[in-house]
């Protein structure tokens, strides 16, 4: 990983380094050679770790007071909201907490997507950020559930009814996750269990994403091989550390917006009337951050495809590495692809507006549309474009453009529409 | 730089169209001022001891307020009531309590530490009392509700003869807010229906906003601490910001990079 040997300079420090070297660790997070241009999109894997550790911590908590119980749960979580000392803070930060990960997560992915950070040699890197992103909507939905409110168990009852769509097995599956024969206090308690048990697995995969990470090093906007170190790079510390404090705080900002002035927001109010199965709410969505996926589950006719349909739409980003042709990693120099991207934020976007309307009409008609353009851009743009697209020249280096034959740099200055000033 | 705020305010701007289309398809609420909103709103303490009233002498004679306990109506940040005449109101229930030595249920005047007594016994009792409609929780209900206070105050106001062509069965109210229009509850509220303690004309719409604003502290009873604590919070975050902002452009300027 790092390049020079590092020695510890007192003697106890040296004789710990030898038998543990947490120094030698320590010394190449400091030193890791970042390169120099990175842009504001890039603070956010660093915001994404502190979204992480507030909702370990503020879950932990929360599991403190909580009853995971049908009878009690919903109770819990208003003992918690009135009786406990900050309960208030500590609950909303957690809820509020959930949607600002989602929205750093979408910003991370969208980021790679448009410097092409997931091509080699950083397959490995996407790959293992792809079971995150998975994991974090398995956290969400079962954390969801807890607080036992009329979404929750009728969100639970929806998307634990997806399994049945599996032919032969099916039923039993969904009979097996349910503890039972409905959503009820057995799904409770195992669901409990499991938030409890994922943000583990995730922070050990995030602990994985970064080391293979720092196998290569971090790509960058525009998207070439540098050296490392080398007059393109900056150590980690302080140049990286403080940009990335100052980015999280201005996170930090809108984060306390939410938590302090609209807490419920992003939230349904469903959720505060407490589950009742013999009452139906009149429209069942999920949370904002699952909706571009509900929409392409609802846009297929058929129950099977369409739990088809809505997994691949995930799963078809593990294989981005392959389905993407091009040597050219940045968008900056890839006038086409940039434009097709464009298109996907849309569509994504639009998904998520249908996702929350009621299946019908005019809704379904854009929502099939989108889901199949969604498709499309993998299966088919991505692919072709690589071998059609006439990219423009790129830089050979960060601080040395005019080498590569190319005035570049002063044009990706003003093309380039993510460059920071 | 420049680029990276236009485009969060657009995902930002996005994202609050698509909140409040989720809420546009419903009617224009009454609007009233809440004392209560924005990021310095606090309680008005006269109209919150002014809604429990309401609440005590209306409402309560069928929606329970289960989360609640005589000991909140002294809390800061609330009705603000003095010990007294909270301990006053509790002892004027009789709470169920035991069993006592002799294995007896008994029951005794309520005090500060009990829950709010509720109206019926269960919630199949009550649903059998009002024909067979259960009179929901009242503790969040604001919250529970898409429209909020604007939601609970219109419909409070909202009963009125149903239009041409709209048959109501035995025991069914039209409301102009209610979800589908029709509702299980009469009109409650009418001029002068109750005496408030401080002399305040007691209009219907005097006593919607009052018991309105009960319920949105009974839903959020630490609205007021979070308001002070968010403004304390973002100011010092923001100060924070702008400090580190400097710090990073001078350990910058160490190479000619900008960032």
């Amino acid at each position: 990983m790092s390049d020079h040997e590092y020695t510890p300079k007192s003697k106890v420090g040296k004789w710990f380094n030898d038998r543990l070297p947490l120094l030698t660790l320590a010394n190449h997070l400091t030193d890791y050679p970042t390169p120099k241009n990175l842009n504001y999109w890039w603070t956010f894997g660093g915001i994404l770790t502190f979204c992480l550790i507030t909702q370990i911590v503020t879950g932990l908590v929360l599991a403190m007071h909580y009853i995971a119980h049908a009878d009690m749960a919903f109770q819990s979580v208003e003992h918690i909201m009135r009786d406990v000392n900050y309960g208030w803070l500590i609950r909303y930060i957690h809820a509020n907490g959930a949607s600002m990960f989602f929205l750093a997560v979408y910003i991370h992915i969208f980021r790679s997507l448009f410097y092409g950070s997931y091509k080699s040699p950083r397959e490995i890197i996407w790959i293992i950020g792809i079971i995150i992103y998975l994991l974090m909507m398995a956290a969400a939905f079962l954390g969801y559930v807890l607080p036992w409110g009329q979404m929750s168990f009728w969100g639970a009852t929806v998307i634990t009814n997806l399994f049945s769509a599996i032919p032969l097995v099916g039923e039993g599956i969904v009979t097996w996750l349910w503890g039972g024969y409905s959503v009820d206090n057995p799904t409770l308690t195992r669901f409990f269990t499991l938030h409890y048990l994922i943000p583990f697995l995730i922070l050990g995969l995030v602990v994985l994403h970064i080391w293979a990470l720092h196998v290569p090093g971090n790509n960058n906007p525009i998207g070439i091989d540098i050296k490392k170190p080398s007059k393109d790079t900056v150590p980690f510390h302080p140049y990286i550390v403080i940009k990335d404090g100052f980015a999280l705080l201005m996170f930090m900002i809108v984060f306390a917006f939410f938590v302090f002035y609209t807490p419920n927001i992003l939230g349904h109010a469903d959720n505060y009337i407490e589950a009742n199965p013999l009452v139906t709410p009149a429209h069942i969505v999920p949370e904002w951050y699952l909706l571009p996926f509900y929409a392409i589950l609802r846009s297929v006719p058929d129950k099977l495809l369409g739990v088809i349909a809505m997994l691949s739409a995930i799963l078809i980003l593990a294989a981005l590495p392959w389905l993407d042709t091009s040597k050219i990693r940045s968008a900056v120099f890839r006038p086409l692809y940039k434009q097709f991207y464009w298109i996907l934020v849309a569509d994504v976007l639009i998904l998520g507006y249908v996702g929350a309307m009621p299946a019908e009409g005019l809704y379904l008609l854009i929502a099939r549309i989108a889901t199949a353009y969604y498709f499309l851009h993998f299966l088919v743009v991505l692919p072709i474009l690589g071998f059609k697209e006439r990219t423009t020249p790129v830089p050979l280096s960060i601080t040395e453009p005019i080498l590569g034959g190319s005035p570049n740099l002063a044009a990706v200055k003003k093309k380039d529409g993510f460059r920071n000033q | 730089m420049k680029n990276f705020f236009r485009i969060s305010f657009l995902i930002a701007l996005f994202l609050g169209f698509q909140f409040n289309s989720n809420a546009a398809e419903k009617v224009e609420y009454l609007k009233t001022d809440w004392s209560f909103k924005g990021p310095f709103g606090k309680f008005d303490r006269a109209a919150l001891q002014r809604g429990y009233q309401v609440y005590q002498e209306v409402c309560s004679s069928c929606h329970s307020m289960k989360y609640l306990s005589y000991r909140n109506l002294v809390e800061e940040g609330g009705p603000e009531f003095s010990v007294d005449q909270a301990k006053a109101i509790a002892a004027s229930f009789e709470v169920k309590d035991g069993p006592n030595a002799d294995g007896e249920m008994f029951t005794r005047p309520g005090r500060l530490s009990d829950k709010f007594v509720m109206p019926y016994d269960n919630e199949k009792a009550a649903q059998a009392a009002n024909g067979g409609a259960y009179p929901p929780d009242m503790t969040v209900l604001v919250k529970a509700r898409g429209g909020g206070v604007d939601y609970i105050y219109s419909l409070l106001q909202g009963y009125d003869d149903p239009p041409a062509g709209v048959t109501l069965d035995d025991g069914v109210y039209y409301n102009k807010y209610m979800y589908g229009n029709k509702i299980k509850m009469s009109n409650q509220l009418s001029d002068g229906l109750i005496e408030y303690s401080d002399g305040t004309n007691a209009s219907v719409e005097q006593m919607a906003k009052d018991v309105t604003t009960f319920l949105m502290w009974t839903a959020e009873p630490h609205l007021e601490t979070r308001h002070k604590m968010g403004f304390k919070a973002i100011v010092y975050l923001i100060i924070l910001t702008v400090l580190v902002y400097f710090s990073m452009k001078r350990i910058w300027s160490r190479i000619e990079t900008k960032v």
